[in-house]
């Protein structure tokens, strides 16, 4: 048997397709909300998953608060930074492990053949996710401050803003690399390539300023460098310093960007 | 009575004016091959079609193309009017993927619920329960509406596949093998909800299936194989002219025939 592999030599004639002007681009609210349900509820039938999201960064937070219960100001500057890491790390791990079932399991698919939007999936899911990393941070925020002795001189509720932000950092990056994921070992690959650079530089084991100028200027561009500079502004200072609203502003920038080029990897029509 | 409008062929050609699927040179690549070769064909509105061919030949990819999810479909494929894909199709279009795909981690009329709400915009909810309930009754799914799609038998899970593409009034239902592992009973009633669907909303169906007695209740026939079209025609038809009793015969002898044909090709090569 032979294929005729001479016979047509690949000229794309009329493309069958008009995606170019799809009305279901922009977001619509009902669709948007009633994926953020859906991805709750699916949480919900697995609340083993919940729990751990929720208490994992709590008993850290503990642990490190007796870990260096000699000096309370090495758990201070270690603490506020994790409140930025923890819900980066876990929504990213979650998203990436979630999209990834869905482009799996042929529901991506089928969503995509559905009037849905491809901001309505990615802002459904940023909406879920959003949601849990504002309980998973109160609670953690909440047992740091007034629990463990965390001493933060400008208001909770900063951190409480740049913990989200980073929640929607994590989720935005998730998205993304699932769409470089074929498996769910490969996906779990990429938390230590993605997110393991970003801790060793992002200023949490030494100053920035302290580290080999090259790898300063690699942790300027790196993103989570920016979530730790926030947190730790917050716990410096009383008032919205220019840094920290600086900070604010490029984490906020960076999840955006990251939930766009997440948006343009789901492409209706697959191979 | 108005002399022009009297003949029944011509009020026919008039209230259907396209068909649901219009197919010329329709090619389509997947990895290194070239899955689809050039297809000419076309699907009429209101009728079940079969498409049919051994595994492999590329009835699923055919699906895809016309649901809009293929990559790398060139020719042209036009359905219900407008080239595939386009964006106001999707609402339009109900399709069963072959695999169910469906969250394992909802219950079924959560499944059911979610995709009720992004096809359905703006409908009250309580018609979008009724909905609900008149595919769970259609699938005969009523007494697992609760169970966790991940809990279900594997029949079970393709009838909340099939379930959700029935949803709504699509006027297109892509259905790849709907009925496969089914029991006879199920097989049987399900082929009557097509007919239903078929007969009272005017919907065109096009079923893929491995099953040769189902052939028998289509109304016309796809036979495929290798990426080309064998055949297009009514059962009663494709029975006639290979003379044989079965579709299934006819079936085999069409893809004997194209064998032989391919071989003497070859040979004189
Ligand atoms: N994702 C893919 N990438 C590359 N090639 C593919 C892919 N999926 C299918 N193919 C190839 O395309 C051809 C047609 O596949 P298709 O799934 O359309 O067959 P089918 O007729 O639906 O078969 P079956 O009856 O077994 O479902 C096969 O030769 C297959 O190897
Ligand atoms: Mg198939």
């Amino acid at each position: 048997m032979s294929t005729p592999t001479t016979k047509k030599p690949t000229k794309p004639t009329k493309k069958p397709t008009m995606n170019t002007t799809a009305p279901t681009s922009a977001l619509n609210v009902s669709r948007t909300t009633a994926t953020a349900a859906r991805v709750l509820r699916q949480l919900r039938h697995d609340p083993r998953t919940i729990v751990m999201m929720i208490l994992i960064p709590c008993v850290m937070l503990f642990l490190l608060r007796y870990v260096f219960d000699g000096s309370p100001r090495t758990f201070d500057g270690i603490g506020a930074s994790l409140l930025g890491i923890f819900p980066l790390i876990t929504m990213f791990l979650v998203t990436s492990i979630a999209t990834l079932r869905e482009r799996t399991s042929g529901t991506l698919e089928r969503l995509l053949a559905m009037p849905l939007g491809k901001g309505d999936l990615i802002a459904g899911y940023a909406l879920a996710f959003g949601t849990l990393a504002i309980i998973q941070s109160a609670l953690a925020t909440g047992l740091a401050v007034w629990f463990l002795g965390l001493d933060v001189v400008g208001s909770p509720w900063l951190l409480l803003l740049v913990a989200l932000l980073d929640a929607l950092l994590g989720t935005a990056l998730g998205l993304f690399v699932s769409a470089f994921a074929a498996s769910e070992f490969q996906a779990v690959q990429f938390m230590p390539a993605v997110i393991f650079p970003q801790l060793l530089l992002c200023g949490l084991f030494t100053p920035r300023d302290n580290m080999h100028p090259v790898l300063e200027a690699i942790s300027d561009v790196l993103p989570m460098s920016y979530a730790v500079d926030g947190m730790n502004e917050v716990l410096r200072h009383t008032d919205m310093t220019a840094t920290f609203i600086r900070d604010v502003l490029i984490v906020a920038g960076c999840a955006l960007l990251v939930l766009g080029l997440g948006a343009a990897t789901l492409r209706r029509r697959t191979a | 009575m108005m002399n022009y409008s009297s003949g029944p062929p011509e009020t026919e050609s008039r209230t259907l004016p396209t068909p649901a699927v219009r197919a010329e040179g329709l090619t389509v690549v997947r990895g290194p091959r070239t899955v689809l070769r050039g297809l000419d064909f076309t699907v009429p509105r209101g009728q079940i079609t079969g498409l049919l061919g051994p595994s492999g030949c590329g009835k699923s990819t055919l699906m895809r193309a016309i649901v809009g999810t293929q990559a790398k479909v060139t020719g042209t494929l036009d359905v219900l009017g407008l080239s595939a894909g386009h964006p106001t199709l999707r609402t339009r279009i109900g399709y069963v993927t072959q695999a169910p795909s469906v969250y394992d981690d909802l219950t079924v009329r959560q499944n059911l619920d979610y995709f009720a709400a992004i096809l359905t915009l703006g409908r009250a909810a309580s018609a979008r329960r009724t909905d609900i309930d008149r595919v769970l009754a259609d699938v005969d799914l009523t007494t697992h509406a609760d169970s966790l799609a991940g809990n279900l038998s594997g029949g079970q899970r393709s009838r909340v596949s099939l379930a959700v593409a029935l949803l709504g009034t699509p006027e297109l239902l892509i259905l790849d093998e709907p009925t496969v592992g089914l029991d006879p009973v199920l097989r049987r009633d399900l082929w009557n909800l097509f007919h239903d669907i078929a007969a009272s909303r005017g919907a065109t169906l096009l079923i893929s299936s491995h099953v040769m007695d189902e052939a028998e209740r289509c109304h016309r026939l796809l036979l495929m194989r290798e990426g080309e079209i064998l055949a297009d025609d009514t059962p009663d038809a494709l029975r006639t002219r290979t003379g044989s009793e079965t579709v299934e015969a006819a079936f085999l002898h069409l893809v004997d025939e194209a064998a032989a044909a391919g071989r003497r090709k070859e040979t004189a090569r």
